[in-house]
């Protein structure tokens, strides 16, 4: 269970150009189940995911991650529960460029101290889950859109973490992979993780493996229930 | 600790497949870090080198030596000055020498002539270094004509080849008898080629100096620390010319170096956000870049430290030699005996791979330090 309590989020504040991109936000997001965070461009939906996924701080309020409170976190403890807990997609896939699909895949888990041949099966396993076995040694900027997407799923998942977040991942995939990825998102909730996704295409919150459909605008909560 | 380890080696193997992405930039950087490393290691080797050889060979000769001078150059010295040295308080023994160079127009090099009596000879026998032995084809029973001062030829027979302590010292050197020196040169009997003097107190020799100096006015007193300082400066002194030649080609290293290291392209600053993100602490970051500068600058520093010691003692130093060697003293088919000081090295390590180290971490950490949300924005 993820629990945020008024939540607020100001860039640039203080400053001429301060901006209110997340307010009062309260929101319980049941674990295994499956969240959507609908809303326009800039109602606060990308903002309230880095928030929610520990990659920034709230300017005010609180999160709690299984009843522990982590906002107050120091960076360092902020960074593992990151990495151990959270598995993310982002939408420009964010694949690192000249090297293997493979390495793009284990990355986030180097830093956990694995031995490199464990590490490598794990990928592999995952590589094998996504069809891309046969990629495993080609660079990211060989793949296809698609292809690059299961990239960035895989590796989001490398850590098998209990959370995973992903902000517009259907925005660069066409109606078919949409709906792909869909499937892999009802194979994940069976799985018993827990998915928060970013979206306005109707494909996403449409579905019927959502379980929540949280709508935002301006930066606020203007309705939140089930899908 | 085999966490900590194997964390460490997927970074550094991250790290390695880091580097193979920019290949030809980083190719560029290793070759011309190689080359400065490879230039400054020639110089140091040859030039400490040089002083080893010189040292060897001068620990060997006496304290102080005494030669006559006549218009202001060397000339033999009669050996009643010996007894007049004598008479000098502090002096324990004076000692007549006989040594000079003979040319030999058949493989046209030097040899250095000296009797020595603590390697007594016959009359008519010799001992020859080990240079002379190859170039001559010498060996014991041998026998090897000379031509004397007048023309007339004086045989030798080889009695024994001197074994290498250094090449310097013994490749071209002859031991040969008195009477043999004295009739091949033309010296007559009652002069030698100079005088050595012992000393009893060490801290009397300067002033034993200037007493000889003082009673016989035509001769020169050489201490053996005075001729060592001169070697020293000579090296110091030409392997500074050739420091100030490469000076230019260091300083664009440097900048270049520099411009690689420190700047980070928005590609690597995207990728250090796109690490952070997903879950890669500063840290982290900054081992991986440890490790990249690591790689580069010790791969640079190796290659250049072995690229030098070949340069230096397999290929006897091709591009410098003309430059550092030209010294009389250094004789034909000379080849320099292998010293390293690992002091040295050390400095040299120092000065090449820690400052690259650093200038590809910091810039790095300025740009590990953002926020790791700024990637979902971009």
């Amino acid at each position: 269970m993820i629990e945020l309590r008024h939540i607020r989020k100001v860039f640039n504040a203080g400053q001429p150009n301060e901006h209110v991109a997340v307010d009062d936000v309260n929101l319980a997001i049941g674990t295994g189940k499956v969240t959507v965070l609908r809303g326009p461009s800039g109602s606060g939906k990308t903002t309230l995911l880095t928030v929610l996924g520990c990659m920034a701080r709230p300017t005010s309020g609180r999160i709690l991650l299984q009843d522990r409170e982590v906002t107050s976190l120091p960076a360092r403890f902020l960074t593992a529960i990151r990495r151990k807990t959270f598995g993310f997609i982002f939408q420009q896939y964010n694949l690192i460029q000249g090297i293997s699909v493979i390495e793009n895949v284990m990355l986030p888990a180097y830093p956990n101290g694995d031995s490199l041949p464990a590490l490598k099966q794990r990928a592999e396993k995952l590589l094998d889950l996504f069809n891309l076995r046969p990629k495993a040694s080609a660079r990211v900027e060989w793949l296809s859109g698609g292809e690059a997407q299961r990239t960035a799923i895989a590796r989001a998942l490398v850590n098998d973490p209990q959370v995973i977040i992903a902000d517009e991942p259907t925005a660069h995939l066409d109606t078919k992979l949409s709906r792909e990825l869909m499937e892999i998102v009802k194979e994940f909730k069976a799985q018993g993780k827990t998915i928060v996704i970013a979206s306005h295409d109707p494909i996403v919150h449409d579905s019927p493996v959502i379980d929540k459909v949280v709508d935002m605008r301006d930066g606020r909560l203007i309705h939140s229930g089930a899908a | 600790m085999s966490h900590i380890v194997n964390k460490q080696r997927n970074i550094l193997d991250f790290a390695l497949s880091s580097l193979l992405r920019r290949k030809g930039r980083n190719l560029a950087l290793v070759t011309v870090y190689t080359l400065v490393v490879f230039a400054l290691a020639s110089v140091m080797f040859f030039t400490q080198a040089l002083k080893k050889e010189a040292a060897l060979v001068l620990g060997a000769t006496p304290e102080l030596i005494v030669q006559k001078m006549v218009a202001g150059r060397h000339d033999l010295i009669p050996l009643s000055y010996i007894d007049q040295i004598k008479k000098i308080r502090g002096v324990a023994a004076v000692t007549p020498r006989l040594w000079g160079y003979y040319y030999d127009p058949l493989i046209r090099a030097n040899y250095t002539l000296l009797v020595n009596d603590t390697y007594p000879l016959p009359e008519k026998t010799i001992a020859v270094g080990a240079g002379i032995a190859r170039v001559r084809n010498a060996h014991r029973g041998s026998k090897i004509n000379f031509f004397a001062y007048d023309g007339k030829p004086v045989v030798l027979q080889v009695r024994g080849i001197l074994s290498e302590e250094s090449e310097l010292l013994s490749s071209d050197l002859i031991l040969i008898s008195a009477a043999d020196f004295r009739r091949l040169f033309g010296i007559p009997a009652g002069y030698a080629t100079d005088l050595t003097v012992q000393v009893r107190n060490q801290k009397e020799i300067a002033t034993v100096a200037a007493k000889i100096q003082q009673f016989l006015p035509d001769t020169r007193p050489i201490l053996r620390d005075e001729i060592m300082r001169t070697y020293e400066a000579v090296f110091d002194w030409r392997a500074g010319i050739v420091i100030v030649v490469l000076l230019g080609a260091l300083l664009a290293f440097l900048i270049f170096a520099w411009d690689k290291a420190a700047g980070l392209s928005a590609e690597e600053r995207r990728e250090i956000g796109i690490l952070k993100a997903i879950g890669w602490e500063t840290a982290d970051v900054l081992q991986l870049k440890f490790w990249e500068g690591l790689s580069v600058s010790l791969t640079a520093f190796l290659l250049g430290i072995i690229l030098a010691y070949i340069h230096i003692f397999l290929a006897a130093a091709p591009l410098f030699a003309t430059v550092i060697k030209g010294w009389s003293i250094l004789y034909p088919n000379f080849r320099l005996t292998p010293f390293v000081s690992f002091s040295q090295i050390a400095v040299l390590f120092f000065f090449t791979v820690a400052p690259y180290t650093v200038a590809t971490i910091i810039p790095s950490w300025r740009a590990a330090t953002i926020d790791p949300d700024q990637v979902m924005r971009t």
